[in-house]
């Protein structure tokens, strides 16, 4: 008895001390973030400057509107893209389907830093100057396997005997793919999209290389203002980030569950 | 019975180089309730899938009311399919999947409902309508699944072995519920299954396949009782069958002993294959029977015993009985002369395969 109760105080104190490393460092960012003074290691007292600073700052601000466009249209197009791939993959025979698959696999293994300059390198030799559609050509590229990853298990689920019943019943093949098969894959499609959207806000390195000068967004601004000293204004935007995709997680666990439940 | 609804024209059909179906012909009377039976592989499915549309013969044509139908997609056919595992929306609910058919064709509203109440009042589940898929049973799902085929209604209702995945309680309750159906409804039913109890129960003709080639086609107590040859006597039911030599007409020799039947025009002393139903063997005492044996095995099945009789030459006769002879006791065999079903002996495999009765 006694027993079972120190083990189990034991372990909660482990997996507090578990989530104090992993989210010291962000609270320590957000914190920072609402910090009067600029020194790192002095409270200051409570301000919001920083934010206004921030939204102020007409660099920041379209970094910050470019990276929401590019996010947002790279994992609209990769969505579209790669549920189609993923139908057209799903009918293939099992020998090509894996194939196929394991080539979907690569770019996802494949460090950024390559991509990233192999996409640069084609750019360049097929003439096309660097800038705001290069980006976003390069996140639909790396978006697209991790549509298809997320689409094709729900693809493998919904069974081919109910598009069949579909058009058993009289619906043409598109009406019975819209009518019965889409709805069936719409949370993997959903996924799809909000996982391609945090792939694309996330990245620096792919997006470093094929930006060409003149235009930034968040990540690769916060690497060029990091080389001239940090600034407070930097802490905030970070936690506008932090924030925005732990909205975004939260979102789609309750959505996940909502649809869960109705099944 | 009426005229063919159907006509299947020289099909054939093979998957990746393996024939399934090789030059099948079969005419499908309209209102009958035809069963297709065999093993799985024998062709079947693919015969109700390629009348359904899912499936192209490479050879052949379906004839459907006179039209040939042939390479017509499956949504622009009058008939229906019940799928063996359902084949429900599962996004849907069940007044959603029953609607399906009928608002794709832009039926008015008013009818819709009317037909939602109707079906579900014919597959009684009356006030369903509003429940999602998941809260049913598995015979509940069937029956959704008929109901959304019927308000259709489909001049044929294709059943791909849909009790298959029900227990056998469940299983048998449906054979009646689809037999009142199929009489209510007036509509052609093809049913496919591999339960030959199903079959013998449920159908107008029985139409057993093998190999993609039909075996035999007729009511039920014609393949039960006439089996053509011995994969059908084998598959229907359980039988005893066994090697004998037609002496002349009505008299066949079995291990020595004459027997009387009714078959003739087999020739004078050509090999046969016998089969005699399990049922159809009377235990006597030894001097009357016309073989004698001795019990070598007995169980208790409930309504009979099934007992094996083994005759000196080694062959053990599977009788069942509801009398009980205790292992050891020596007995004699007796049979009705029109329990006796002759068949030729197949001298090869393949004319085994296609049946060289037909």
């Amino acid at each position: 008895m006694i027993f079972s109760k120190i083990r189990r105080v034991l372990g909660d104190i482990y997996l507090v001390f578990v989530l104090i490393f992993l989210y010291a460092p962000i609270a320590t960012l957000v914190i920072l973030s609402f910090n009067t003074s600029k020194s790192r290691n002095r409270w200051g007292g409570f301000t919001f400057d920083w934010y206004g600073e921030l939204f102020k700052s007409a660099t920041i601000m379209s970094a910050f509107r470019n990276t929401l466009v590019i996010a947002f249209l790279s994992a609209l197009i990769a969505t579209l893209i790669g549920t189609v791939a993923a139908i057209g993959i799903n009918n293939m025979r099992k020998i090509p389907k894996t194939v196929v698959m394991a080539v979907n696999n690569i770019p996802m293994l494949n460090a950024d830093i390559v991509t990233g300059i192999s996409l640069m390198l084609g750019f360049i030799a097929f003439g096309i100057s660097l800038g705001f559609k290069t980006i976003l050509i390069s996140h639909i590229t790396f978006n697209i396997p991790y549509v298809l990853l997320s689409v094709m298990p729900k693809l493998k689920q919904t069974e081919r005997v109910t598009y069949e019943a579909a058009l058993d019943l009289g619906a043409t093949p598109l009406t019975a793919f819209f009518r019965v098969v889409f709805p069936d894959i719409f949370p993997g499609v959903i996924s799809g999209f909000l996982l391609a959207f945090t792939m694309s806000l996330d990245d620096f390195i792919i997006t470093h290389f094929t930006k060409g000068a003149g235009i930034n967004t968040i990540s690769t601004l916060v690497y060029s203002e990091v080389r001239r000293g940090i600034k407070p204004s930097l802490y905030a935007l970070s936690t506008i980030i932090f924030g925005t995709v732990l909205i975004l997680l939260i979102v789609s666990n309750i959505a996940q569950n909502k649809i869960n439940k109705r099944r | 019975m009426g005229t063919s609804l159907i006509d299947l024209e020289h099909l054939s059909k093979s998957f990746d180089g393996e024939i399934v179906l090789d030059d099948l012909n079969l005419s499908i009377k309209e209102n009958s309730f035809v069963t297709l039976l065999g093993p799985s592989g024998c062709g079947k499915t693919t015969t109700l899938r390629i009348i359904g549309g899912f499936e192209q013969a490479d050879s052949g044509r379906v004839i459907f009311d006179g039209k040939d139908i042939s390479n017509i997609p499956p949504n622009k056919r009058n008939l229906n399919t019940v799928f063996q595992k359902y084949a429900l929306f599962p996004h849907m609910s069940i007044a959603e999947n029953i609607a399906f058919g009928l608002k794709i064709k832009n039926k008015p509203k008013a009818y819709i409902d009317d037909k939602i109440k109707y079906a579900l009042k014919l597959v009684n589940l009356d006030g369903f309508e509003k429940r999602s898929i998941n809260s049913l049973s598995g015979g509940q799902q069937q029956r959704i699944a008929i109901a959304r085929a019927i308000v259709n209604e489909p001049k044929v209702l294709l059943l791909d072995e849909p009790l298959g995945a029900l227990d056998l309680k469940l299983r048998q309750d449906m054979q009646y519920e689809l037999i009142r159906l199929k009489n209510e409804l007036g509509i052609t039913f093809i049913y496919v299954t591999h339960d030959q109890e199903e079959a013998l129960t449920m159908s107008d003709t029985i139409v057993v396949m093998n190999q993609g080639y039909i075996q035999q086609m007729g009511t039920p107590e014609q393949i039960y009782n006439e089996p053509e040859n011995a994969f059908v006597a084998d598959f229907i039911g359980e039988s005893n069958i066994i090697g004998g030599t037609m002496v002349q007409d009505k008299l066949v020799d079995i291990f020595g002993a004459k027997f009387a039947c009714v078959d003739e025009g087999f020739g004078t002393n050509k090999p046969v294959d016998v089969v005699i139903r399990p049922e159809d063997i009377d235990l006597v005492e030894p001097e009357k029977g016309t073989l004698v044996g001795r019990v070598t095995h007995l169980i208790f099945k409930g309504v009979h015993y099934e007992m094996e009789v083994t005759t000196p030459n080694g062959y053990e006769w599977l009788v069942h009985s509801t009398d009980m002879f205790p292992v050891g006791k020596e007995v004699g065999i007796s049979v009705d002369p029109f329990d006796i079903q002759i068949m030729n002996k197949p001298e090869s495999e393949d004319e085994e395969a296609v049946g060289v009765n037909e």
